[in-house]
């Protein structure tokens, strides 16, 4: 890694503008319990929404790893993420399934309508896309999931409609029905 | 009379949700209070919403595809008028769909039927009297025993006899054991572990305490995957109902089996199925699957001998202790005793959940339950096993699902996913999409599985991308080999299969793509051409309007044209198109 980049994971690392105290009840939560650093992850990402590398950093000091073995730990599992993310998670099957009946098309669609690649989130921090491998109602594909909400026999023009709602709803909008 | 609604995973996305508010207002509009039972999937997921009127002689009419309209409907004619709407009924408790009476349910007997957040409901189907019968009345060998009798292997994939692990784990040695339990389904395409959980979560806990008895121990783990909340929040619900009623905890039923249970969610990564990773990652660790032996019944969680077991397996253990082995082994053949859930997904015409006798054949289970091929398309094959399985095509649709047999095709019975295709699944598309998969979830730890998939996935990326050459069909066998001689878990070991199994049933579709530049399914975009046809082309504007790269042009009324070079065959042209005039070649 060169230097500037290595300076500037640095300064992530040691971020004051991200309220640590909100981690104490985990920290109490799980001391002296072993085995728990995939839940402290977890519940901190439930926090913040994703993981900021202080949080990391200050995991790593609270339960005595290296910050190399938790950052490790975040970038194995697809859950975690180290970026904000948007304040509607979709989750996109791409499990065999969905890949059949036409995943790709209402990807595409979903892409179109925001303007984002998969891992992406919009600019005004209301969506973002995340691929995924199978929700588990495969009878149902292709399906995509919304901040925990389920939507089935989705075609590119009915997952526009879902996501236009959505938008309007968050402009105070009426809500039209899908 | 009663109301039941499905009300799983599948049944809420199709829209139950807003079936349910509707019931719920018609009984405070009409002041008329009915017993509403909210339940896990039945498995005819093609149905949803399904709402079942119960009348007070217990005769189930089963109504589908019900909408809010239509609930409002069966409350006044039906439950208020005594009438069924005989035009909206699928089945009846006296004249079931053929998708239920073809069905022999073991695993899934409650799931659909009772409300999985109601313990007495599950207590009202014996529930916990097998674990009663055991921790009373049996020794850890005899319940063992049982089980070997039974013939239950393990439904997870590799088809193991539970029995042999029990006993295994039961002769390690150790104070402290643990029983987990893989609620990690990875494999995408099948759900029958999400439906148990979701719709019968004490069956699992009770298969659980009954193999924490018999091997000796007092802890169980659940590692459910994430991508699941509901199964997770019916979990939780379910544990703190069974404690509360001395089911599980400390001293159960007075007998001094205790048996606590504690639930860890998982994070996302496929690898961690695999039993030595999720130990790893049970422990907080990154999931690497690690070199077998010693075997879990010898050193697993926390280095204690560890039994684990799937979701499905643990979910048969309760009805065999109740019912007895001898009953379980009546069902099935000779090596696959009892029966299977198989998840029917893809383009079949009754997708869902079945539990099957082993030993039914693939036609019966994919026509006269799954219904046969949706619109009416020609079977191409049907995909067993997920990314470790394989491609099964149409002459040998007359096998028996069994382990053996299934095997012997090249594909496995895995989870029992079976993804149907038909034409328009293009074979050397799925193989690359499988190699894909795969390729990502590899944890890296071996070198065949870390490189050798992404080669492969290169040449399958090659030719479907129209740049296939002479000799990648071998060089692809070629590497099959490798990975699967070359890497330490299933993952790697059976990576190659989708693409091997493929070749051996649908070379001529490799052939085409490398040498015709062809896709006969007309799946791969870059071999595709779209023109549109003088004769058809009724000048409407609507595919040029469509067009998101303004790649068609042509007056109103007059025949319209794609530019080639401008044209990224996203396809659109040919589904907005009334008169079916575009071509795809
Ligand atoms: C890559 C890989 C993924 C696996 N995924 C799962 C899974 O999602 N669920 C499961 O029950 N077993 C899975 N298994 C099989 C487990 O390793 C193990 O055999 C199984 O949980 C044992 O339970 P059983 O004997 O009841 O089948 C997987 C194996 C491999 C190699
Ligand atoms: S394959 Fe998409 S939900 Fe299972």
């Amino acid at each position: 890694m060169c230097n500037s980049c290595e300076k500037q994971l640095e300064t992530k690392f040691a971020d004051g503008n991200v309220d640590l105290t909100l981690l104490e009840p985990i920290f109490a939560e799980y001391t002296g319990k072993p085995g728990s650093i995939i839940s402290i992850l977890q519940k901190t990402q439930e926090i913040y929404g994703y993981l900021p590398l202080s949080a990391l950093q200050a995991i790593a000091d609270k339960t005595g790893n290296k910050r190399a073995k938790i950052y490790g730990i975040a970038t194995f599992y697809s859950q975690f993420r180290l970026s904000p993310v948007g304040k509607y998670v979709i989750l996109q099957c791409h499990g065999t399934a969905c890949h059949v009946l036409g995943a790709e098309k209402v990807g595409s669609a979903i892409c179109d309508e925001l303007g984002i690649s998969p891992g992406e989130t919009t600019t005004d921090g209301l969506f973002t896309l995340e691929d995924v491998a199978c929700l588990g109602c495969c009878s149902l594909a292709p399906v995509i999931m919304i901040n925990g909400e389920t939507y089935g026999k989705l075609t590119p023009d009915s997952v526009r409609k879902i996501l236009q709602n959505i938008a309007e709803a968050e402009k105070g909008g009426v809500v039209c029905e899908a | 009379m009663k109301l039941r609604v499905g009300f799983g995973s599948c049944g809420i996305a199709a829209g139950g949700r807003k079936v349910v508010e509707k019931l719920e207002a018609e009984m405070k509009n009409h002041g008329q209070q009915v017993e509403l039972i909210l339940t896990g999937c039945i498995g005819m997921c093609f149905y949803e919403p399904i709402v079942d009127v119960i009348d007070n002689n217990d005769k189930v009419y089963t109504y589908a595809n019900v909408t809010p309209e239509k609930a409002e409907e069966i409350f006044n004619t039906h439950i208020l008028g005594g009438k069924p709407l005989e035009q909206y009924i699928v089945s009846t408790s006296d004249k079931p769909y053929p998708i239920l009476s073809k069905q022999v349910r073991i695993a899934l007997k409650n799931c659909g039927i009772i409300n999985p957040e109601n313990l007495d409901d599950y207590l009202a189907k014996d529930g916990y009297k097998a674990l009663a019968k055991v921790i009373k009345e049996m020794t850890p060998e005899g319940v063992i025993e049982e089980v070997k009798v039974s013939g239950l292997r393990g439904r997870g994939g590799a088809g193991f006899p539970t029995w042999f692990k029990w006993n295994a784990a039961n002769k390690s040695k150790g104070d402290i054991k643990y029983v987990v339990c893989n609620a990690d389904e990875g494999d995408p395409g099948a759900f029958m572990d999400r439906s148990v959980l979701e719709g019968d979560p004490h069956a699992l806990l009770e298969g659980m305490a009954i193999c924490g008895y018999a091997i000796g121990a007092r802890e169980g783990h659940i590692y459910c995957r994430a991508e699941y909340p509901l199964a997770i929040k019916r979990l939780e619900i379910a544990i703190s109902e069974a404690k509360k009623k001395n089911l599980l905890g400390d001293n159960i039923m007075g007998t001094g089996f205790s048996f606590d249970m504690h639930i860890k969610k998982g994070a996302g990564a496929f690898v961690c199925g695999e039993e030595t990773a999720l130990i790893a990652s049970l422990e907080g660790e990154r999931g690497m699957p690690r070199l077998k032996p010693p075997f879990p019944a010898q050193s697993g969680f926390w280095a204690k001998p560890t039994n684990i077991n799937n979701v499905e397996t643990f979910a048969n253990v309760p009805w065999i202790l109740f019912n007895g082995g001898k009953a379980y082994a009546a069902y099935g053949t000779e090596k696959s005793k009892g029966t299977k859930v198989f998840a029917l997904a893809g383009k079949i015409k009754n997708g869902g959940l079945v539990e099957v006798p082993m030993g039914m054949k693939l036609r019966e289970v994919i026509y006269d339950i799954g219904g046969g091929i949706a619109n009416d398309k020609d079977f191409k094959a049907v995909q067993m096993g997920g990314p470790s399985g394989g491609c099964i095509p149409k002459e040998l649709l007359d096998t028996p699902v069994d382990y053996d047999s299934i095997t012997k095709t090249g594909a496995i019975m895995g989870s029992g996913g079976m993804i149907v295709m038909d034409e328009d699944t293009c074979m050397v598309d799925m193989a690359r999409f499988f190699l894909d998969f795969t390729c990502k979830e590899s944890c890296g730890k071996c070198i065949y599985c870390r490189i050798g998939t992404k080669r492969m996935l290169e040449i399958l990326e090659r030719i479907t991308a129209g740049q296939g050459r002479e000799g990648d069909i071998e060089k692809l066998q070629e590497l099959a080999v490798s990975v699967k001689d070359g890497s330490l878990c299933g993952l790697g070991q059976t990576a190659p299969n989708p693409v091997l199994t493929t070749i051996r049933y649908f070379r001529h579709e490799y052939e085409a793509h490398i040498r015709d530049k062809k896709c006969p399914a007309k799946i791969c975009k870059p071999l595709l051409t779209y023109t549109i046809n003088a004769d058809a082309c009724k000048g409407c504007t609507l595919c040029a309007k469509k067009c998101a790269v303004q790649a068609i042009t042509g007056k109103p009324k007059q025949l319209h044209v794609i530019d080639q070079a401008l044209c990224t065959k996203c396809g659109n042209c040919a589904t907005v198109c009334r008169f079916n005039a575009v071509g795809i070649e």
